[in-house]
């Protein structure tokens, strides 16, 4: 399954393989906890050598996708793009739930501060 | 005056209209009013604090379990604070039901009085509200363990070594539950007792729609 068209699918790549060089130097620069942190950097490691490959080779996703008993390999993609996505939105709910407890303790603290600062006074 | 160890704690948000004359009502009966203003923006604050109200303010707004939660701490630092009321600011509670509680609170020795509108047949309430209170009702007997009448009923009087075991998380309306919880993880003697609930024309306009009912079973299934 070689490329009959290499010009047209090198600029493609290219442009992908920018974008996972972006997303990559974005993502490292987040910081929070050190655990976290290394578990995330592991996985991104881990995703953008198969992103690479993957842009690369595009037949190696054919190969991938049947070796794990899918179709093709966007269906393949599509799974894991779904799951991805879900992954993405537990992470960030358990975030936001965290920010907003201090929001709240931080609101909360400078209230009663004020009130002090109000009654010292 | 009498009740001199009971802090009041209405948490207000955009209630300007009514504020001032709750608190100029309750400041008639007690020394310690304390409002939350949580993040109005139609000058409750300032409304409350002409009344008599020593206010406390959320520089933005949280929920109405987050500025009790805030009046519970204020009130546990104030010294001589025996008993801590809930009160809403909107006016549909009455004085007279606070009196009351406070009495069975301090002769009968109990550490928790919840107000419950549905001991008696004064609190005019339609059969879908009533539905919903009742399911309501329900729920948080099922998680809490306590057979309350009334769930979501903001008139309660707390004493002080009760309220300490307060600590809301839910900063929005399932607060009202996981009160009732943490009240009842105390093991402390409580009590209900009937209290009259006043649905004006401004209350029910600013009151929990039914659809809201639907927020409060999500929050407290998700939690």
């Amino acid at each position: 399954m070689d490329t009959l068209d290499p010009t047209g699918q090198l600029v493609i790549k290219v442009l992908l393989l920018v974008g996972v060089a972006v997303a990559t130097v974005l993502l490292t620069r987040s910081s929070t906890g050190a655990r976290h942190q290394a578990i995330r950097r592991v996985l991104l490691v881990l995703f953008v050598i198969a992103t690479a490959a993957v842009i690369i080779e595009p037949a190696l996703l054919s190969r991938m996708a049947r070796f794990v008993g899918v179709g093709r390999g966007t269906d393949l993609l599509l799974y894991a793009l779904a799951v991805g996505f879900v992954w993405f939105l537990a992470s960030y709910y358990g975030r936001m739930r965290a920010l907003n407890r201090q929001i709240t303790d931080l609101t909360r603290a400078l209230a009663l501060s004020q009130a002090r600062d109000e009654k010292a006074s | 005056m009498a009740n001199e160890d009971v802090a009041i704690l209405v948490p207000v948000f955009n209630e300007a209209r009514v504020v001032a004359e709750v608190v100029g009502d309750l400041r008639q009966h007690f020394d310690r009013v304390i409002c939350v203003d949580d993040g109005s923006t139609d000058g409750s604050g300032a409304a409350a604090t002409a009344a008599g109200a020593t206010v406390l303010r959320h520089a933005t707004n949280l929920g109405q379990g987050a500025a009790l939660q805030t009046a519970i701490d204020f009130a546990l630092t104030s010294p001589g604070v025996g008993y801590l009321v809930t009160f809403d600011a909107d006016g549909q509670h009455q004085i007279d039901d606070v009196l009351a509680m406070l009495g069975v609170a301090r002769e009968q020795d109990v550490a928790i009085v919840f107000g419950s509108r549905f001991l008696d047949e004064r609190t005019q309430a339609g059969f879908l509200k009533r539905l919903v209170l009742k399911t309501a009702v329900w729920v948080t007997n099922q998680s809490t363990g306590l057979r309350l009448t009334d769930a979501h009923n903001g008139l309660r009087v707390i004493r002080r070594d009760a309220a300490a075991g307060v600590h809301l998380t839910q900063n929005r309306m399932a607060h009202a539950s996981e009160i009732v919880l943490q009240l009842g993880r105390t093991r402390l003697a409580w009590r209900e007792y009937p209290v009259h609930l006043l649905y004006t024309d401004y209350s029910k306009a600013k009151g929990q729609s039914l659809l809201n009912a639907v927020n409060i079973l999500f929050e407290l299934t998700f939690r």
